[in-house]
């Protein structure tokens, strides 16, 4: 063995030879195959490798589309269209990528919810927790974006209202937002610099999302008791246990995308959108995607343009600091009981304001809004802060492999791991 | 206040043609489903409805809609043979070049064009149909909510307007369209087309046949779509049996 080269054991000599000089085997080997996992997973802990999944699906199904698409005001819609008849399997390759956006918000939705179910941001999960809001902020944009470039009404007019949002701010406010248009009204060179945009953000989400997995590979994962391993009976290796477990999650969430893609590819659009943009007709109701929903409700439960601009901001910029909010020492709701009662509650409040932000901004609907934003921050910024202080939380168990074998049981663990390497 | 301003909204949207939001505006019924067989889950599109459609299409819409998305070749997915579709492309003039003098020139269609536009832009378009602009019919039904049964029962939903009912100057009463007043005047009267197969010419007939073929011409790849939707999701309903059968033996230890 030359000294610089990694001491690989991998049994076929080719694939040795490279191990040895850059040990890509031995560590996709460490991190996903022997890595150590809680063993007692629920189903909620698929959803991270499903976005994954959907990451890679729409940054493929997108380049095809980028190879037929024209970003120009007078052939965008065209081209998109184009894309649908004249294209081998365009149909399948936009409405795989359009749904996929759909798909990735109800995935990632899924997959916050769970961080702050089980308590997944608290310590030493922080940095983990706050590079997956980086991840949510720039899918956001990206989606936006995205949203613009069929160049149909409620792109056009989704455009011109969310840019107008940020002259609100005040002396910089015009000046971002003629940067955003590249001129003085939402025309071509804004749908050329989002394309572009568009096209670069998703290489920047492959980035954060590689620093999310680092920082989840350091901490180790949590759990849904969220008590830490404290030792090898307390977890399985990645391989075989949970490939096979996200396998199966997988093409569950697969045949929920085709049943979108194949029988109702536009039941989650706008109609509007199938109109060609014209700057002269102003739909009645502007409304953005149905992952926006939320946000747009808080922008509209404000009265005051720069308030609702900084709520709605802030109803996102809350969660980087929800790990110094919550000083509760206790993870798993399971074993919060007010806490608990407290966040289903918090997740009603997100339910009722995706559907106030559909409707139109009038009554009741702005009250109920009111009401729901209110309760959103309220959650965050004073019931959280005060149950860490207060609250009495239920004993935690001794162990996972005791909550999960039964107190009589055995560590399996020996058995169950044949991977491990003693 | 605000069913006023929406009312004068649609009004507004109606002398544009079509509003693209006005839908949404307080004055819509919803349309009654008329039953088509492409908006079942399953559902194909029939041929024989979809060719009458054409014809419909062809001898009353397109002299004032443009389908600038189709192009003549398209038809042969509705049955027409390659001949018919040559002789449907040949009766009209498109202009095309520059030619070697660089003069444009005028030719008879080809299946490779484009449907031809009656109007050369938006502006002639206005000025023709007393600044009202006939919305392109391509997408048409994508780009309604329901919008099948929404177009049939516009081209279907014209009657006298009720008493009292204030109608703008040169506007037409519609059940269906939003604010229900609609620059486009009755389109379709009973006879106005002579079917080949001998279908009456009745409005609904007309009506239902047009929706069918302007239904086609939005989504062309419905009926390939649903097909692969139904293997695909069969093959994946079987292969999420195995992966669980899998993921249960991985995990029968480990319980």
């Amino acid at each position: 063995m030359a000294s610089g080269l990694h001491n690989s054991d991998v049994p076929n000599p080719v694939l040795r030879w490279i191990d040895q000089r850059m040990p890509v085997i031995t560590m996709m080997q460490k991190e996903y195959g022997s890595f150590p996992t809680p063993r007692n997973f629920n189903y909620f802990w698929n959803f991270g490798a499903l976005a994954m999944v959907n990451l890679m699906i729409m940054i493929a199904t997108g380049i095809f589309l980028a190879m037929h698409y024209t970003p120009h005001t007078s052939m965008a819609f065209d081209s998109v269209e184009r894309i649908m008849r004249d294209v081998n399997f365009g149909w399948l390759m936009r409405y795989v990528h359009a749904n996929g956006a759909s798909m990735f918000f109800i995935v990632v939705y899924i997959h916050i919810w769970r961080g702050m179910y089980y308590g997944s941001y608290k310590a030493p999960r922080e940095l983990l927790w706050m590079l997956g809001v980086v991840i949510f902020l720039l899918m956001m944009a990206t989606a936006f974006m995205g949203y613009v470039l069929p160049w149909g009404q409620m792109s056009f007019w989704g455009a011109t209202v969310i840019t107008n949002l940020f002259s609100a701010f005040p002396l910089v406010g015009d000046w971002i937002v003629t940067l955003l248009w590249g001129g003085f009204s939402v025309d071509n060179p804004t749908l050329n610099r989002f394309f572009a945009l568009h096209y670069l953000l998703p290489f920047v989400i492959v980035g954060v999302v590689f620093l999310h997995v680092v920082a989840l590979h350091i901490t180790g994962s949590n759990n849904p008791l969220g008590i830490e391993p404290k030792g090898p009976q307390d977890t399985l290796p990645f391989h075989p246990y949970y490939t096979a477990k996200d396998s199966f999650g997988l093409v569950i969430y697969f045949i929920v995308f085709a049943v979108l893609v194949f029988f109702a590819p536009n039941y989650l659009g706008h109609p509007d959108n199938y109109i060609p943009a014209d700057p002269l007709v102003t739909p009645a109701h502007i409304v953005p995607e149905w992952y926006f929903l939320p946000f747009y409700a808080i922008l509209r439960a404000v009265p005051d343009k720069l308030g609702g601009v900084l709520l709605m901001f802030g109803s996102i910029l809350v969660w980087f600091v929800l790990p110094w909010l919550d000083r509760s020492p206790v993870r798993s709701m399971r074993f919060r009981p007010i806490a608990r009662i407290c966040f289903l509650l918090w997740t009603v409040s997100f339910a009722v304001l995706l559907w106030c932000g559909g409707k139109p901004a009038e009554e009741p609907y702005v009250t109920i809004s009111r009401f729901a934003t209110a309760y959103y921050f309220g959650y965050f910024l004073v019931i959280l802060p005060l149950l860490s202080r207060i609250e009495k939380p239920l004993p935690l168990p001794e162990s996972i492999a005791r909550a999960v074998l039964g107190a009589g049981a055995l560590p399996a663990g020996a058995a169950a791991k044949p991977m491990e390497k003693a | 206040m605000l069913r006023t301003s929406l009312k004068a909204l649609a009004i507004v949207g109606g002398l544009l043609g079509a509003s693209p939001g006005a839908q949404a505006a307080g004055e819509s019924v919803a349309p009654p489903n008329a039953g088509f067989s492409f908006n079942s889950t399953f559902g194909t599109f029939d041929r024989a409805s979809a060719q009458r459609g054409f014809q419909v299409y062809q001898q009353v819409c397109a002299s004032c809609h443009a389908a600038h998305l189709l192009s003549y070749r398209n038809l042969q997915a509705l049955g027409l043979t390659e001949a018919q579709v040559a002789a449907i492309a040949s009766q009209v003039q498109i202009q095309d070049g520059p030619n070697d003098e660089g003069q444009m020139f005028e030719r008879p269609g080809r299946p490779s064009d484009r449907f031809r536009s009656p109007f050369p832009n938006q502006q002639a378009a206005r000025a023709a149909n007393n600044g009202a602009y006939p919305p392109d019919l391509s997408v048409i039904v994508k780009a309604r909510p329901d919008g099948a049964n929404y177009l049939y029962g516009l081209l279907t939903g014209y009657e006298d307007p009720p008493a009292g009912f204030a109608m703008g100057e040169g506007m037409n009463y519609n059940r269906y369209f939003p604010g229900h007043q609609i620059a486009m005047a009755r389109p379709l009267n009973p006879d106005q087309v002579e079917f080949a197969d001998n279908t009456p010419a009745t409005v609904e007939n007309m009506a239902r046949d047009v929706t069918t073929f302007l239904a086609w011409a939005a989504e062309p790849e419905l009926e390939e779509r649903r097909a692969m939707g139904i293997k695909i999701i069969g093959f994946l309903v079987i292969l999420a049996g195995l992966a669980y059968a899998v993921k249960r033996k991985v995990w029968a230890n480990a319980h």
